[in-house]
């Protein structure tokens, strides 16, 4: 059994004031896939990373990591195959020096404290901000704690890695470095976001959502050339294909 | 947070320590001002060895004098026996009650500001769990702690977005209630995404702090030594007899 599997089938959601934010959403993601999930605002990006991680059940449907359906019983085995980023860092480093907060996930681990200062220094060393391991969270720039939070999930060694809107709230230099990083991840890697440069650049497969429901899966390239579905689900060419279409103008 | 001999003792001895001292504190008569003071060495010597900013928790520890001000305001008006002579002014009981109030609440606070910053507070939480304390109540605490920090920066933001277009006018009281119910509103959003985190990261209402669990020699000696000395100073007159002492050898 591949611990990298993700996938959901006839996934609906709808919240306890009638709004349905899933409609029957099925998709398959296997080992190694870097696939974007994008939308307008409220397409129902953020609610479908909530059932990836079990942080939602279902209203119908289910979504399966590795085979194994998402229930109580599997849950904790899942929270550690499914690294989940939120797209708010203040979100999610709570604890009072980055240290500590990425060590968080290992202790919740049972490892040793051993273990847990090796998994540490990795995963800040990974992400390139070893140096501020002793600082409290809130000192940090906004890239710096986006890479904090990344290495708080990666000290878990997940499988998977799912990040909503990784990029938002950088500034173009910590952006491309940020690019650069998710590029050398070898986990099978979800990203929803509006940034669809990125996407182009990371995402060889992008599912979109529209009120809900999945509207198209395919190739990035495919996708982002049919301006028809874009612009049925309210969005735009990524600015780099823009740039071709209109270059004899400008 | 700092490494030193104090840091590392186990929180449950720092825990037991400091709740002896406040109960040696709390437990003087309400017109007893000269005997707290020697208690005053606690907190200075604790900041001393482990190397703590004392400025910073002086900072902190005097945030609960206008609280136990106000606790013990009424005290003047309602006990005017004469007590004590200073000069010419006589002094009430009930000024030195209040003088008292404000002395053990200085005394309490600065305990748990030094044992906070010696020891960190998830560390505290764990301790008292395994001191007996039920585990919904050490997380439930430590959920309050992470939670009043989510609280006030969310209360900055709102502040600031309210100073920006109030055009130089303070909050009237008929935005207080819906500055307020959308502070609680934004902060319980907020306070549900970070739990979210947590989950996602393995919690499961436990509190792992990495510093193992072990209550051994050192532990039980700085238990001891503590306790000893506040029993001491709770039932000798150390100031007095220091003082008789002092002018003893000066005569």
């Amino acid at each position: 059994m591949s611990h990298h599997l993700v996938e959901a089938i006839g996934l609906t959601h709808v919240y306890e004031d009638g709004t349905t934010a899933l409609r029957d959403v099925t998709f398959r993601i296997t080992h190694g896939e870097s696939v974007a999930i994008i939308g307008a605002n409220g397409a129902g990006k953020s609610t479908l990373l909530m059932h990836l991680n079990g942080h939602l059940s279902p209203t119908s449907g289910e979504v399966r990591i590795g085979e194994a359906s998402i229930t109580k019983a599997t849950l904790p085995g899942i929270r550690r195959t499914v690294g989940l980023v939120f797209q708010d860092p203040d979100d999610q480093l709570f604890m009072p020096t980055v240290f500590d907060d990425v060590a968080f996930g290992p202790r919740n681990l049972g490892m040793t404290e051993g273990d847990v200062e090796r998994r540490v220094r990795e995963a800040l060393q990974c992400v390139g901000v070893w140096n501020v391991r002793a600082k409290p969270p809130y000192r940090l720039s906004g890239g710096e704690k986006k890479r904090v939070a990344i290495a708080g999930v990666l000290a878990m060694s997940p499988d998977i890695l799912v990040m909503d809107e990784p990029t938002s709230g950088l500034d173009p230099r910590a952006r491309r470095q940020l690019i650069g990083l998710l590029r050398e991840f070898s986990h099978t890697r979800i990203f929803t976001s509006h940034d669809l440069d990125m996407v182009l650049e990371l995402c060889p497969r992008t599912i979109v959502l529209f009120e809900g429901a999945v509207m198209a899966d395919g190739p990035s390239r495919e996708i982002f050339n049919d301006d028809a579905l874009l612009e049925r689900c309210q969005l735009e060419r990524p600015l780099a294909m823009q740039a071709g279409a209109r270059s004899p103008q400008s | 947070m700092a490494d030193s001999a104090v840091h590392r003792i186990d929180a449950r001895a720092k825990a037991i320590v400091t709740l002896a001292f406040i109960v040696c504190v709390m437990s003087f008569g309400r017109h007893e001002i000269a005997r707290l003071l020697p208690f005053f060495a606690f907190p200075i010597l604790i900041i001393m060895l482990a190397q703590l900013p004392a400025a910073l928790l002086l900072r902190k520890t005097l945030l609960v004098l206008p609280v136990a001000l106000l606790i013990g305001l009424p005290n003047p008006l309602f006990d005017r026996e004469v007590v004590a002579q200073v000069g010419s002014v006589e002094v009430s009981g009930g000024w030195v009650s209040m003088l008292s109030i404000a002395l053990r609440a200085l005394l309490a606070a600065a305990a748990s500001v030094v044992l906070v910053a010696v020891t960190g507070f998830p560390a505290i939480c764990g301790a008292l769990e395994r001191l007996g304390m039920p585990r919904p109540l050490a997380v439930q605490l430590l959920f309050l702690y992470r939670y009043l920090g989510v609280l006030g920066e969310e209360a900055l933001r709102m502040e600031y977005a309210y100073d920006l277009r109030s055009n130089g006018r303070s909050l009237s009281i008929g935005h207080y209630g819906s500055v307020a119910g959308r502070l609680l509103m934004r902060t319980w959003g907020r306070a549900e995404r970070i739990y979210l985190a947590m989950c996602a990261r393995g919690f499961t209402g436990e509190f792992v702090t990495g510093v193992p669990a072990r209550f051994g020699a050192t532990e039980w000696l700085f238990v001891v030594a503590w306790c000893v000395l506040f029993v001491v100073l709770r039932t000798q007159d150390v100031a007095q007899r220091l003082g008789t002492a002092v002018i003893g050898v000066l005569s």
